[in-house]
């Protein structure tokens, strides 16, 4: 077994987690990583969707953007972006949202707006929301892939850009949000999931070599643990040859 | 009727000081050429539109042209911040910036609203993001049918729309193909509409995908061949995705960024 990185981890994990889905919205960066490891591992018909209007993109490499070429010559469809927003991510026809983040807190609510730095500095402004809001609101399930630190599992966040569980499990039906809202939040160290009676992320799965106590550490709140965590797999030959063919050919293709 | 003109001339007639502009383009086919003859102009006290302001505003916010911004994602795609953007957000320079801030799909429905010449635009969003809270162009409204609680986006309609085509016709047709994004809601929802093109052929041959405008909706075509570098023209040119990577430390620093304006776009 050749040695691994956090990251490789993460992105491992992340793409396992799509195992039987058929439809994917995929954000850019890491949940992008984990999709198109997905496609070429465990799930080869998995559907890609990306923002830009790309259904069913089968790139051979990594892309940089949303909008790189190769996503619109390899789809089965493409789309202008109010129909995909519209027709069909608010339509209700896509399983799995795949998101990253700067910030969640302990009801998987995302910030990607803007950090506190201080009464002396301002705040530090973040890239938005994106497409995230509805992608969380509307996709029937939502994943999300994010490193883990006490910078970004905050007790607080900054700015709620996109809503998870809100403050409990009554929140998301009372707003009236479709689909089921986070259901796994991915790291380098392990897996959270919302507890079904709380929606309190829990600590469910570490992977290998992590201890409970090094998650603890890394995160803002006082984190709940499942009352037996799993340990996940270690990742398989395969899945980094696959891993690691992806992103290098994604640099080749910068 | 659109007139072929020269990008100078058009940009000249179309755009002016104060003016609500809209440069559109999701990743692909966007029209870098004309922002770059708006730097020239020193055209000023802008408010752009943009569902993701990308490089493209990065250049025109670092230049000091604009007053506010409307959007719905301030990143480098694939890369990290938007350099220039932050410095005018967070320290006021090189002028603040006063922002709109929206979601992905709160802003392609503003856009449809504009071309539709409604007041607004409805949709299931926003629900329990603080978005909402910081402006005044998402509201909520009632289904008259079922009762629901909706939310309503203010229509977009800019003074002008500027996108960057593959081809157009003598009489100014113009089609686009590809990722197509948001365009065609920009253009309709504009008072005035400027398309730079690759090229112009005899006749435009229908493309799977393809979106044609008719001339008639649009002011001027410009000419400009590899208008939309560093992002591309699909069957012209590919992302120069190095071009986007290397953007990061140019725009990190106020007197880099400063040289390369003086130096690539003056």
């Amino acid at each position: 077994m050749s040695a691994y990185t956090g990251d490789e981890l993460m992105e491992v994990n992340a793409a396992r987690a799509l195992a039987g889905a058929k439809t994917c919205f995929v954000g850019i960066g890491l949940p992008s990583t984990a999709a198109n490891l997905a496609r070429a591992t465990l799930n080869p018909g998995l559907v890609l969707i990306y923002e830009s209007g790309t259904i069913g993109s089968k790139p051979t490499r990594l892309p940089l953007s949303i909008g790189d070429g190769e996503l619109a010559e390899t789809a089965d469809a493409v789309v202008p972006v109010p129909e995909m927003f519209n027709y069909w991510l608010q339509g209700g026809r896509i399983d799995f949202g795949f998101l990253g983040a700067a910030q969640v807190d302990r009801f998987a609510n995302i910030n990607t707006t803007l950090v506190d730095r201080g009464p002396d500095r301002p705040a530090g402004r973040l890239p938005g929301a994106g497409g995230a809001p509805e992608i969380a609101a509307n996709c029937r399930q939502v994943l999300m892939v994010l490193r883990h630190s006490p910078r970004n599992f905050v007790a607080k966040l900054d700015f709620v850009t996109t809503l998870g569980h809100g403050a409990g499990p009554q929140d998301r039906k009372r707003l009236g949000m479709r689909g089921a809202g986070p259901v796994a939040v991915i790291t380098d160290l392990g897996i959270l999931r919302p507890d079904p009676d709380t929606a309190e992320l829990t600590l469910t799965d570490l992977h290998p070599g992590v201890s409970v106590e090094q998650i603890r550490q890394a995160t803002g709140w006082k984190l709940r643990t499942a009352p037996e965590p799993r340990t996940t797999a270690p990742p398989t030959e395969a899945e980094l040859t696959a891993l690691r063919t992806l992103k290098s050919a994604g640099k080749q293709g910068r | 009727m659109a007139e072929i003109r020269t990008l100078h001339d058009a940009v000249a007639d179309l755009i002016h000081d104060g003016d609500t502009l809209a440069m559109e383009g999701f990743t692909h086919l966007i029209p870098y050429a004309a922002a770059h003859e708006v730097i020239r102009q020193s055209i000023t006290d802008l408010t752009l539109v943009r569902m993701t302001p990308d490089v493209i505003y990065d250049q025109l916010i670092g230049a000091g042209l604009v007053r506010k911004l409307v959007f719905s994602w301030g990143g480098n795609p694939g890369v990290g911040s938007l350099h220039r953007f932050r410095d005018a957000v967070e320290n006021g320079w090189p002028r603040p910036l006063e922002l709109d801030e929206h979601s992905h799909a709160g802003m392609a429905n503003r856009y449809v609203a504009g071309a539709s010449r409604l007041p607004f635009a409805v949709l299931r969003g926003y629900r329990g993001s603080d978005l909402a809270t910081r402006t005044d162009t998402v509201s909520t409204v009632l289904c008259p049918f079922t009762g629901e609680e909706l939310a309503a986006v203010a229509a977009l309609n800019p003074d002008v729309t500027v996108i960057h085509a593959q081809q157009a016709d003598p009489d100014g047709n113009v089609q686009m193909w590809g990722l197509t994004g948001v365009q065609k809601e920009a253009v309709l929802a504009a008072d005035r509409v400027l398309v730079t093109v690759e090229e112009i052929v005899d006749s435009l041959v229908p493309r799977p995908g393809g979106v044609v405008l008719p001339g008639w909706v649009i002011d001027a075509v410009a000419v400009v061949p590899g208008g939309a570098h560093p992002s591309y023209a699909s069957g012209y040119s590919v992302r120069d995705n190095d071009f986007y990577q290397a953007w990061d430390p140019v725009s990190r620093d106020r007197e880099t960024f400063g040289k390369w304006l003086e130096e690539t776009v003056s």
